[in-house]
């Protein structure tokens, strides 16, 4: 009965109707926007729950699907529809959103437009992970800069300025190159639709043109290194919620560009380019990770962690190509983009789970600084217990959901080629490196200061917030299967499709 | 001449006595009834539109008068009924600052008026005359506008350099019309285009003329190299006229260009359109990064035009049904865009000095958070940022100027939006992240915070509903 409805309309549209209602009503009562935002938060995520319990595992057509006509004199329409690959990020979007209108609870300055913002964010988001129509897709995805912009900018730390302007410029500057392409294959096509440009034959020179187009927008939006340089300045500057929305949910879409776009429209070019993504993969996987090391602020620290677990997401996403050559497997291909995919969600969990905590800290020391910090564990047990949990889990601790992706991708480099696999695999002793070393700084050893001695262990709100996260990361660690089945088909359906040329 | 001949020039006949009469009908207002000649004025436009509308040209439809030399179509009714629209707006926005300046003449109302003709006849021009006729009444009465104040030497002087580099530009104009005259034999732009496409003329002299033809349209639009004057009208003017330079006229010089290049110059089409591949190329490059280094918000939004008019260019250059209905969407949206950032340019100014420093912008989303909001949309708007109405400009023109075979110039077009986002995002900046230097509280009558409210709204409907805009703007190229 449930599918009788646009589902993913709601999901896109309440959440927006939502922010206008919340920006409205805060002026005159403020008591009423922090419950009611939640409201909203939690009815679309158990609305995202019956599109996950209505969602059929045994196909790749695209499910739930809504198509009108939005502009009709250049055959635009507004379609959605969801596969395996977005329903994840869609669920990860909608669970992440509950938790940050919790995480934001003690805004105080204008909290009707901080929570407006999210919501409109969240929105927005869904709209990304299920648009089947490219400029509806870009639409969405350009307009996420918004209000991703001015929830760094008004609630962001002291050089919240620059880096919500550095956010916002990088970001624009890599997608305008995906318009430019998006309209020449809307010239070639006569049609937006993904599924229309899926089948679009295209000249390898031009398939190329197309490919960097579209890897320029999404590497900015991952980041893969060198283009990563705005992420450490836009998370140590934004409030807590934006370090978490940002990394866990806004990241994922670079990836999921690659998957949607990049690979499917251009595989020839993507497969004649995947060493350079590789490459760049490996850069940031293994030089990111030193840089990491060399932290002395947790959230870059965190940040620098980030880009270097989504260099195994792109490492992932581009493996398919030389396994296929080296192995003859087909089939087995997949292998790396499954990994990926797995990785990106498992990070969404861990990176806002180390966001989050940090945010605990820093809500009561002010300070983001590793050398503020030490024995923490000693006042504030329990935290430290989850604390220690998520920067294991980041560090790829079998049994934690960093691990599955991780693994799986390394498995795959190993059949694309042995230093692929060296390489990334250093990332497992760096990733352990600086996030065992960041915790032994901040939550063991001697008491260090007066201000540590004072802390006072979670309270409710951050208590459940820490448990939601951990039952994911040890959810997804021990028990990947349900997860892994959603997209399975999704992903031998993608392999199948690049695999074949798209050449006139 | 006929009666029928009569009814299509209704509207501008209408308006002239109009003009006339509110002319004259405001010798007899004294100064603190000045709102009457206000409310005439707009009276006047609804009355203009509901003639223009009753007599709407249907897609495909045309209708020539007076021997030939006026036309009406598709493309002039709907410029036309936009053009009305957006004075009217602009009249409830200035009525509000000339209060406040002690500014409130009659002469501003039938100046404007007078102008609203010029752009009228300019648009319905079949012949080189009308064209010219209406180009003229149009920039006499912008200069003397640009000199309302009679006391700003600064508006004085923005007046003066208008006014003759105006007339230069009006000279050269006239001199490549000659030539076409002589070239082509003939003055109406459908015998012109009929000459060229019988393959008469004289190549010579169709290129000469057609150079200081280009030279015209680009001067009037403000695109570089021709754009000098620009900033220091922009800066000079009253902000009610700065905001009738930016919008209206606009509108004229598409249609200026429309005319001139593609009804009676279409056959030169691979000739001209090199020349404004450069024009517009230099347009945003030099538009969008001086914007950057202006610290006068009027003279900011000057460099904005100019970008934008490169834009604009764009479209045209493309030379196709698909390329001149984006660049009149994008006209047409700009002028809306334009006269919704004047407008809050006007409610932020008080105490008898301007806001045109962006620093006036400070905290204003404290000050005045809903009218911040719609700054906002209109400052994303014009950076062509998705979900608002100057996005579904740009990739109009962009994607025209892809079908043409310019990629390269697109990506340049696309580039330069980035190096705009800068300044405009500055100001979003000025208004969102920092303290408020005055808390002194916004006011203005509730009329202009009514149609302030549409205008900036309109960002986002239009923008979300953009699918009727288009249609609108196809129907007028493609019968």
């Amino acid at each position: 009965m449930m599918s009788e409805w646009p589902l993913l309309s709601l999901l896109i549209w309440l959440p927006m109707l939502g922010a206008v209602l919340v920006a409205a009503l805060g002026e005159r009562s403020p008591k009423l926007v922090r419950p009611l935002a939640l409201g909203i938060a939690l009815a679309v995520f158990a609305l995202s729950l019956s599109l996950y319990a209505g969602f059929d595992t045994t196909t790749a057509a695209m499910q739930f699907q809504e198509k009108a006509v939005w502009i009709g004199a250049f055959n635009i329409h507004y379609h959605l529809g969801i596969d395996g690959l977005s329903l994840p990020l869609i669920l990860l979007t909608t669970l992440i959103g509950g938790l940050i209108i919790v995480a934001g609870w003690r805004i105080e300055d204008r909290p009707h437009l901080y929570l407006a913002s999210f919501l409109l964010l969240q929105g927005l988001m869904v709209g990304v992970f299920s648009a089947l129509d490219a400029l509806l897709f870009y639409v969405f995805f350009e307009a996420m800069l918004v209000p991703m912009f001015l929830i760094i900018g008004i609630w962001g730390g002291p050089n919240r300025i620059y880096a919500t302007v550095k956010f916002f410029l990088f970001t624009f500057f890599g997608s305008v190159f995906m318009l430019v392409a998006l309209l020449w294959l809307y010239l070639q096509s006569g049609s937006f639709a993904v599924a229309d440009l899926h089948q679009l034959p295209i000249a390898l020179d031009a398939q190329i043109l197309v490919f960097l187009a579209f890897l320029i927008a999404f590497a900015v939006k991952v980041p893969m290194w060198p283009v990563h340089t705005w992420l450490p300045d836009a998370h140590v500057e934004a409030p807590t919620g934006g370090s978490v929305v940002l990394a866990a949910v806004m990241l994922k879409i670079g990836g999921y560009g690659l998957v949607r776009f990049a690979l499917p429209i251009t595989p020839d070019a993507a497969a004649a380019l995947d060493w350079l993504v590789i490459g760049l993969s490996l850069v940031a996987i293994a030089y990111i990770g030193f840089v990491a090391l060399a932290q002395s602020d947790m959230k870059k620290l965190i940040a620098y962690s980030s880009i270097s677990h989504m260099g195994f997401v792109t490492l992932g996403l581009f493996l398919a190509f030389a396994i296929a050559r080296n192995t003859g497997d087909v089939a087995g291909a997949g292998l790396g983009i499954s990994g990926g995919m797995v990785q990106m969600v498992s990070h969404g969990f861990i990176s806002g789970a180390m966001f989050l905590a940090v945010g605990v800290l820093y809500d009561r020391v002010h300070s983001r600084e590793i050398s503020s910090y030490g024995g923490v564990a000693n006042t504030m047990p329990w935290f430290a217990m989850f604390a220690v949990l998520f920067f294991m889990a980041n560090s790829g601790l079998p049994g934690t959901s960093g691990f599955v992706g991780e693994f799986m991708v390394i498995l795959a480099a190993f059949q694309a080629s042995f230093w692929f696999a060296f390489v990334a695999a250093t990332s497992l002793l760096l990733g352990a490196a600086y996030s065992l070393w960041l915790v032994k700084r901040v939550f063991y050893g001697e008491v260090a200061s007066s201000a540590v001695a004072g802390l006072k262990d979670l309270t409710g709100r951050e208590w459940a917030l820490m448990v939601i996260l951990a039952a994911f990361v040890l959810g997804v660690g021990v028990w990947p299967f349900p997860l892994i089945e959603v997209m399975e088909v999704s992903v031998a359906e993608l392999v199948e499709h690049i695999m074949q040329s798209k050449l006139p | 001449m006929t009666l029928a001949e009569l009814q299509l020039a209704l509207p501008e006949i209408f308006l002239l006595a109009a003009a006339c009469g509110i002319l004259l009908a405001d010798l007899f207002i004294p100064t603190e009834r000045r709102g009457l000649t206000h409310m005439l004025a707009v009276v006047a436009l609804v009355f203009t539109a509901i003639l223009t509308l009753r007599l709407m040209m249907a897609p495909g439809e045309v209708a020539y008068a007076f021997s030939d030399t006026f036309v009406r179509d598709r493309f002039s009714d709907v410029l036309k009924v936009f053009s009305y629209l957006i004075l009217a707006g602009a009249f409830v926005y200035a009525k509000h600052y000339l209060r406040q300046f002690d500014l409130f003449k009659g002469e501003f109302y039938t100046l404007s008026l007078f102008a609203l003709l010029g752009v009228m006849v300019l648009m319905s021009s079949a012949s080189l005359i009308t064209l010219y006729l209406g180009l003229e009444l149009l920039a006499l009465s912008t200069y003397a506008l640009v000199a309302l104040d009679r006391e700003s030497r600064l508006g004085s002087e923005a007046a003066m350099k208008y006014f003759i580099l105006g007339s230069l530009a009006s000279g050269l104009m006239l001199y490549g019309m000659s030539l076409l005259y002589g070239a082509t034999g003939s003055l109406q732009l459908a015998g012109i285009s009929a000459a060229l496409g019988g393959g008469a003329g004289d190549s010579m002299l169709l290129t000469f003329g057609l150079v200081f033809i280009v030279i015209g349209v680009a001067f009037k639009l403000g695109a570089v190299p021709f754009h000098m004057w620009v900033p220091d009208v922009y800066h000079g003017a009253p902000l009610p006229i700065a905001l009738f330079v930016s919008s209206v006229p606009k509108l004229a010089g598409l249609a200026l260009a429309i005319r001139l290049l593609d009804n009676g110059l279409g056959g030169l089409h691979a000739d001209w359109q090199g020349m404004l591949v450069v024009i517009a190329g230099l347009s945003l490059i030099l538009g969008n990064v001086v914007a950057i280094a202006q610290t006068n918000i009027k003279r900011m939004l000057a460099y904005s035009t100019i970008s934008h008019m490169g834009f604009m260019l764009l479209g045209i250059l493309a030379g196709t049904p698909e390329g001149y209905a984006a660049a009149m969407f994008y006209a047409i949206a700009y002028a809306i865009m334009s006269a919704g950032a004047f407008a809050v340019l006007i409610l932020v100014s008080a105490d008898g000095r301007e806001a045109d420093q962006l620093d006036d912008f400070k905290g204003l989303a404290r000050r005045n958070p809903w009218h911040a909001f719609l700054m906002m949309m209109i400052l994303f708007s014009l950076a062509g940022i998705p979900v608002f109405l100057g996005f579904f400009a740009k990739w109009q023109v962009i994607a025209a100027t892809i079908a043409a075979g310019f990629t390269w110039l697109a990506v340049l077009g696309v580039l330069t939006a980035v190096i705009g986002a800068f300044y405009y995002l500055r100001v979003v900046k000025l208004m969102y992240f920092d303290e408020p230097e005055s808390d002194r509280p916004l006011t203005a009558p509730v009329d202009f915070r009514a149609v302030l409210t549409v205008n900036g709204v309109a960002m986002l409907a239009l923008g979300i509903f953009s699918g009727g805009l288009i249609s609108l703007c196809l129907s007028a190229f493609v019968g």
